[in-house]
């Protein structure tokens, strides 16, 4: 990164996640610590169930951590508001949307909600924002389009618009890439990083495209059964943090392609 | 969105001039015929004719006023619902409020031979089955809001809602069990619905509970709004969400509650009205579905009593007749039209 001067986004500190019911206590993961730093694609990798999700619910709130702390620029998420964690962070996440009679204007308009007044008048200000977010994920001429119309690879670009249009410093993306063909994931993912560098926004997201993830990442996070690290994907490789990713009777990773091979 | 309304100006200037007309008409037809200039003259008080003043000033203008307050009211309480509940099937009656009204007019109906005497006869009146009705929508959701507080999946509470409707519905049909033919009879009645006999002080109570849900309705269309993402985006966007679902449930009940308790269970609207303003209005923003909805609610119940009042005759059929047979054609008619359901 160029800026001289960094800027953490988002802090983690001792984190430990998991599920609590009055009883029993279930430990997903724990002792988590990283810094994302502003202007910073991020991703975050690791087999299915190992807790990816359960880790970007307690970064989003949506569920308690067991034990430690959350800081977006320097404030505790868990004393922040709703209506001010949403000036702090927006997502994108998997699951499907209700109304689908929305015109993507209006879906992109949605995320000036925690700006706007008591009945969601926009400002000149937001209907400029609302058009930057349009003009960054190049869907300015799918504006008047209504949801049902557009495919996934569309209504994806859309929900990034969404968030874009939050104006927040942290994205969180929970698996922006799924039901995409290959030509969009790659799409997807290149259009974060372009917006990281462009608005100098802390991208987060979960993703199963490792290879992608790989070449495009800053920073990336790989969860695995016995730790969490994060680091640049370089470090990653050359810690041979890959290799453990997976069982290596089915799946080895190659340090010189950066990608994986099914064993025969 | 503020670029969107002049897009449907047109279509609101067209609504309001089709209500007017609605309310001129529903008030000059009836069973007597009215000449229109009288109608006018009895608004300003020069007519000669005091019968039909009083016809008109006591009887047609305040069944007109509650034909639209019950239309504009089930429709936008129907809106909330499907809205709340993301389910197009949902309606104002979904919470269990109608059957919780039922219920309680069940009891002092069916249920007053057991008090007996003077006690009974006092309950019957017309305000001991409001307050019947009133109390027992009111507890019904009490009972479903004390649960679903205990919830946070908005599913569940619909469900919630069925099942308290299952429950009583079934003490319903015990009570009708044991009571008589004539009790059966006048219980049914209150079940078809009726827009007349309400006077101007009972229309000043009703109005003044409806402009309250109104109230609240208009309060949560920003939130209505970010509702439409999904509960997980609408946190996101920095809502409320126990206290959202909260204004727009009693929102729902103050209007559906006592739309029922002053006028029967009135069926169809409610759930209808929306899903025909979507038509027109091809949008999903509460800050024009919600004025669509008010008027089209209106003007459907105001033509619906028109017909049930059968001009000319002395006959007025059941109103939640009249709102399906109707209504129901034109919903399939729609549907069968555009192919699909926009939600």
């Amino acid at each position: 990164m160029s800026n001289i001067k960094e800027h953490i986004v988002l802090k983690v500190k001792e984190l430990s996640i998991g599920y609590k019911t009055k009883k029993v206590e279930t430990v997903v993961a724990s002792n988590l610590n990283f810094d994302l730093q502003q202007g910073q694609l991020i991703g975050l990798v690791g087999a299915n169930g190992i807790g990816k999700s359960t880790l970007l619910r307690t970064l989003t709130k949506v569920q308690n951590p067991l034990n430690g702390n959350i800081t977006i620029n320097g404030k505790e998420i868990q004393k922040l508001s709703t209506i001010d964690l949403a000036k702090q962070l927006s997502l994108v996440l998997t699951e499907p949307l209700v109304a689908k009679n929305l015109s993507v204007y209006e879906l992109v308009a949605l995320g000036r909600q925690p700006y706007t007044n008591w009945i969601g008048n926009l400002s000149p200000k937001d209907q400029s924002i609302i058009n930057v977010a349009l003009e960054q994920t190049n869907i300015l001429d799918l504006k008047d389009k209504k949801c049902y119309e557009l495919s996934d690879g569309q209504l994806q670009k859309v929900m990034i618009a969404r968030a874009l249009a939050q104006d927040t410093d942290l994205i969180i993306l929970d698996e922006p890439t799924t039901h995409l063909d290959m030509y969009h994931k790659a799409y997807v993912l290149k259009l974060l990083k372009q917006l990281t560098k462009t608005t100098n926004k802390t991208i987060l997201f979960s993703s199963h495209e490792i290879d992608l993830a790989i070449q495009l990442c800053d920073t990336m996070i790989v969860m695995s059964k016995d730790n969490v690290q994060c680091n640049t994907p370089k470090q990653l490789i050359s810690n041979g943090t890959f290799e453990k990713l997976f069982p290596q009777d089915l799946i080895t990773f190659n340090d010189k392609t950066g990608s994986f091979r099914v064993s025969k | 969105m503020s670029a969107e309304t002049p897009k449907y100006r047109r279509s609101f200037i067209v609504l309001i001039i089709l209500l007017v007309v609605c309310f001129i008409t529903n008030i000059n037809l009836g069973s007597i015929k009215i000449p229109i200039k009288d109608v006018f003259g009895s608004f300003f008080g020069t007519v000669e004719n005091t019968t039909s003043q009083f016809l008109i000033l006591d009887y047609r203008l305040p069944k007109a006023i509650t034909a639209i307050l019950i239309g504009s009211g089930l429709g936008i309480s129907g809106l909330l619902m499907q809205t709340l509940f993301k389910n197009p099937l949902a309606g104002p009656f979904v919470l269990g409020i109608s059957s919780g009204a039922s219920l309680g007019v069940a009891f002092v109906i069916l249920g007053s031979g057991i008090f007996g005497g003077v006690f009974a006869s006092a309950l019957v009146s017309k305000w001991g089955i409001i307050i019947a009705a009133s109390l027992g929508s009111f507890l019904v959701l009490l009972a479903v809001l004390t649960v679903s507080s205990k919830i946070r999946d908005t599913m569940a509470i619909l469900i919630i809602g069925l099942m308290f409707g299952s429950i009583t519905a079934a003490v319903v049909s015990v009570l009708s069990y044991f009571g008589s033919a004539e009790q059966l009879q006048q219980y049914i009645f209150w079940g078809f619905g009726s827009l007349s006999n309400l006077s101007w002080s009972e229309l000043l109570i009703f109005s003044i509970i409806y402009l309250l849900g109104v109230l609240l309705s208009i309060i949560s269309i920003k939130n209505l709004n970010s509702l439409l993402l999904g509960d997980n985006y609408a946190k996101s966007l920095g809502i409320n969400l126990k206290q959202s679902r909260l204004i727009i449930i009693i929102a729902t009940s103050l209007l559906a509650g006592t739309i029922t308790a002053f006028a029967g269970p009135i069926a169809f609207i409610g759930l209808a009205i929306p899903h025909l303003t979507r038509q027109l209005f091809k949008t999903s923003n509460h800050k024009i579905l919600l004025p669509a909805v008010f008027l089209y609610g209106a003007i459907v119940m105001l033509i619906c009593d028109s017909i049930a009042q059968v001009p000319t005759t002395d006959y007025t059929l059941p109103i939640n007749a009249i709102t399906a047979i109707v209504g129901a054609p034109v919903v399939i008619w729609l549907l069968v039209r555009q192919r699909k359901m926009v939600f």
